[in-house]
């Protein structure tokens, strides 16, 4: 059985790397794909960690990041389609009327 | 043997995030993130629980990969000129502490937290079980994940909809 440990530092590596996106790169679609990948690995901690504690409570909040995930991507999709009706670009940089 | 799978599983989970954000084509980064999001469901079955595997395949691979090619064919594939370096000393310096705060914190999980035997039954993540807590001790939470849905699927609808420009928009 593999140790709950190995799980934790996977999931903590796609985190990084989802994060990592997020800060680096400018298109908006590929800064979103990037936090579902970063839930995607909380996800994966809560269920390495309902298996460690012998408990379901984990996997149930799973499903319900899960229905979270699900009314965020057809959200955020509306607003970055939106977005290219008003101002024809996804470029997170030129999307600055708000900035202070 | 089991071990065999969570190295394969895991390779292929870390190629699919690494990717993801390494792609230029929009296109080509939303087909890693299946490539991901499979590979964690392959992980959630190794884990035990195959309620939230098929979910996962269900919701991830069947709808939020194919809402995200949906979005990027309605609106053209224009590749970014990302991955530019700009001169943001602070923001450099808040990073150095966050990537320092993390690696101390995979270090500390790695090598001093407890870690004992999973402790799972057979039936752990079967549906019956999964399905029966959600019916019954967390029934509340499961109602209103349902009337997000229903408010996220109105907004959606309200943001997407073609309607007549307002009066007063600030651009032509």
């Amino acid at each position: 059985m593999v140790p709950t440990v190995y799980y934790l530092i996977l999931a903590a590596i796609i985190f990084s790397v989802g994060a990592l996106g997020v800060l680096v790169r400018r298109n908006a679609l590929i800064i979103f794909m990037c936090i579902e990948m970063m839930m995607n690995a909380v996800n994966l901690t809560f269920v390495a960690l309902a298996r460690q504690f012998g408990t379901l409570d984990g996997q149930i909040f799973v499903f319900l990041v899960m229905a979270i995930a699900a009314a965020e991507v057809a959200i955020g999709l509306g607003i970055v389609v939106g977005l290219v009706r008003h101002r024809d670009t996804t470029n997170v940089d030129r999307i600055n009327l708000l900035r202070w | 043997m089991e071990w065999l799978f969570f190295a394969l599983f895991a390779l292929v989970a870390l190629v699919g995030s690494a990717g993801v954000v390494l792609s230029r084509n929009a296109v080509h980064s939303a087909l890693f993130l299946l490539l991901n999001f499979v590979a964690i469901a392959l992980l959630y079955i190794l884990l035990g629980a195959q309620f939230l595997a098929m979910a996962q395949i269900m919701v991830y691979a069947g709808a939020v990969v194919v809402l995200f090619i949906f979005v990027v064919m309605l609106i053209g594939n224009d590749t970014i000129d990302d991955f530019v370096a700009r001169e943001r000393p602070v923001l450099r310096v808040i990073a150095g502490i966050l990537v320092a705060v993390f690696a101390a914190a995979l270090v500390y999980v790695s090598f001093w937290a407890p870690n004992g035997r999973p402790n799972g039954a057979p039936t752990f993540g079967a549906v019956e079980s999964v399905g029966e807590l959600l019916f019954t001790r967390y029934l509340l939470p499961f109602e209103l994940a349902s009337v997000i849905l229903l408010a996220a699927m109105i907004g959606a609808i309200i943001l997407a909809a073609r309607t007549k420009p307002p009066v007063g928009r600030p651009e032509d």
